[in-house]
């Protein structure tokens, strides 16, 4: 009986939000063709979009995964919003996210400075550049290729695993030359856990990669940098989490930086999205308590499947 | 040994420097965000693109935004300041700017610990995002 109200409630929570989503889409359509003629009140799609974020802030805190990569493939596919503008956007919403959190997971020593500068100089350079690209291709090449990213995301959240204390034998030498250990206190047990990491060559490589698609379609790079620090360096789970966390401040503001000075920042959808995310990450911490997260985190993937399969059919122009 | 792994469990001074620059900097730019917001969507101060007409502008590409609502990219903003719109990039330039200001902060901590290598990595990051910042790299489509 509770698998079958789990299953009940994944299928009813999904029909729920296709169908708002569908509606929203069918709206957007609607008002593209009836724009001209004043279909809506110019507050009818800043409301909209405060509500569709608060709820994907809601659903960002339950499925642990960051604001920015549920923004962009939804808000680019249901709403008659530009992608060069959502994606400004998206990077401002990543930004602000990251901001908030960053202060508290630095001071609680989870976040590690050592780690996160020689990665976040990588990783925002990079971010430029992907920025850079792309703002110069034609919006469907980046909608097709946002497309097959966010697909690329959800087989990753599906199959990736995590490790919340790698086996790190020997840190290498790169690691041990930048210095990049330290010591936290697993709040659960009490245990004092020394951490190091190993291939860091290899991990500072895909970050090239990392930011570079961060910059290129505004998503945040939560989704990426957790398995790099993890699974491929050997960062312990929470030292993972919280040093991608504040990670994304400094990417993000790299490319943030290119996008507002092209011109990619429209105030109204920018505030009414932090707003929303925020009140929903507020109200989504209160809600984790109660609600089991691998419930939400399959819902969280079926939406994101569903926006990433709309950006590409989207992109091709079907 | 305990005493050395409570001390080893504290943030580091430039770490502790940076997390406490970057939040005074989030705080200052969210709320003047946010104030500067009700400014423009209460109409107290005239905007540059009229807000029933906003939605003209959404969902053009950005170069046709910027051709069609005769505005230039980069730090034109800053003479625009005037209009209730473009005040919120005083809030969205503190969000973007307060990192370049935390590295600036930690450099005189890494130098005097004879960091060198963190330092020279804080220089860099400062010059990569100011150059971000400096709207010296411009494209397009």
């Amino acid at each position: 009986m509770k698998i079958y109200s789990k299953v009940s409630l994944i299928l009813l929570t999904g029909l729920l939000c296709t169908l708002s989503l569908y509606g929203i889409s069918e709206a957007a359509g609607t008002q593209a063709t009836s724009s001209a003629a004043g279909g809506h009140v110019w507050w009818f799609w800043p409301l909209v979009l405060l509500l569709v974020t608060f709820v994907m802030g809601i659903f960002a805190v339950l499925g642990g995964v960051g604001g920015g990569v549920l923004f962009v493939p939804i808000i680019s596919g249901f709403f008659p919003f530009h992608l060069d503008f959502v994606r400004g956007c998206g990077l401002l919403v990543a930004l602000s996210g990251a901001l908030a959190a960053g202060p508290g997971l630095l001071k609680m020593n989870l976040a590690s400075l050592r780690l996160a500068i020689p990665v976040a100089l990588i990783a925002s350079t990079c971010a430029i550049a992907g920025a850079m690209i792309g703002l110069a291709l034609p919006t469907n090449i980046v909608q097709i290729a946002l497309g097959a990213t966010i697909i690329g995301i959800c087989i990753l959240m599906l199959t990736a695993k995590k490790s919340e204390l790698p086996d790190v034998p020997k840190a290498d030498k790169l690691s041990s030359i930048l210095r990049i250990y330290g010591v936290y206190q697993e709040g659960s047990t009490g245990q004092i856990i020394d951490w190091k990491i190993h291939r860091t060559p290899l991990g500072l490589c895909l970050f090239v990669i990392i930011g570079i698609m961060a910059g290129m379609f505004g998503l945040g790079a939560g989704w990426a940098n957790v398995p790099v620090l993890n699974l491929v360096m050997g960062a312990p789970l929470k030292i993972s989490v919280a040093t991608s966390k504040f990670l994304l401040s400094i990417t993000d503001t790299s490319a943030a930086w290119i996008y507002l000075n092209k011109g990619c920042v429209i105030p109204m959808m920018v505030v009414p999205s932090l707003v929303g995310i925020m009140l929903g990450s507020f109200v989504g911490v209160r809600i984790l308590a109660v609600v089991k997260p691998t419930l939400v985190r399959w819902i969280v993937i079926a939406i994101l499947a569903f926006a990433g399969v709309k950006a590409l059919l989207k992109g091709l122009g079907i | 040994m305990v005493e050395k792994t409570s001390a080893n469990l504290k943030a580091g001074p430039e770490q502790l420097i940076y997390a406490s620059i970057l939040e005074k900097g989030m705080l200052v730019g969210l709320v003047i965000l946010f104030i500067t917001f009700i400014i423009y969507a209460f109409g107290i101060m005239k905007p540059y693109i009229p807000l029933d007409q906003i939605s003209q502008y959404w969902s053009m590409n950005v170069h046709d935004y910027l051709h069609h609502a005769k505005i230039e990219g980069g730090w034109s903003w800053v003479r625009m300041l005037g209009y209730g719109d473009f005040l919120n990039f005083i809030g969205i330039a503190i969000l973007a700017g307060v990192t370049i200001l935390c590295y600036a902060a930690i450099v005189p901590i890494l130098c005097r610990t004879k960091d060198w290598l963190y330092a020279l990595f804080a220089v860099l990051e400062i010059l990569i995002l100011g150059l971000a910042a400096s709207g010296l790299l411009a494209v397009g489509h």
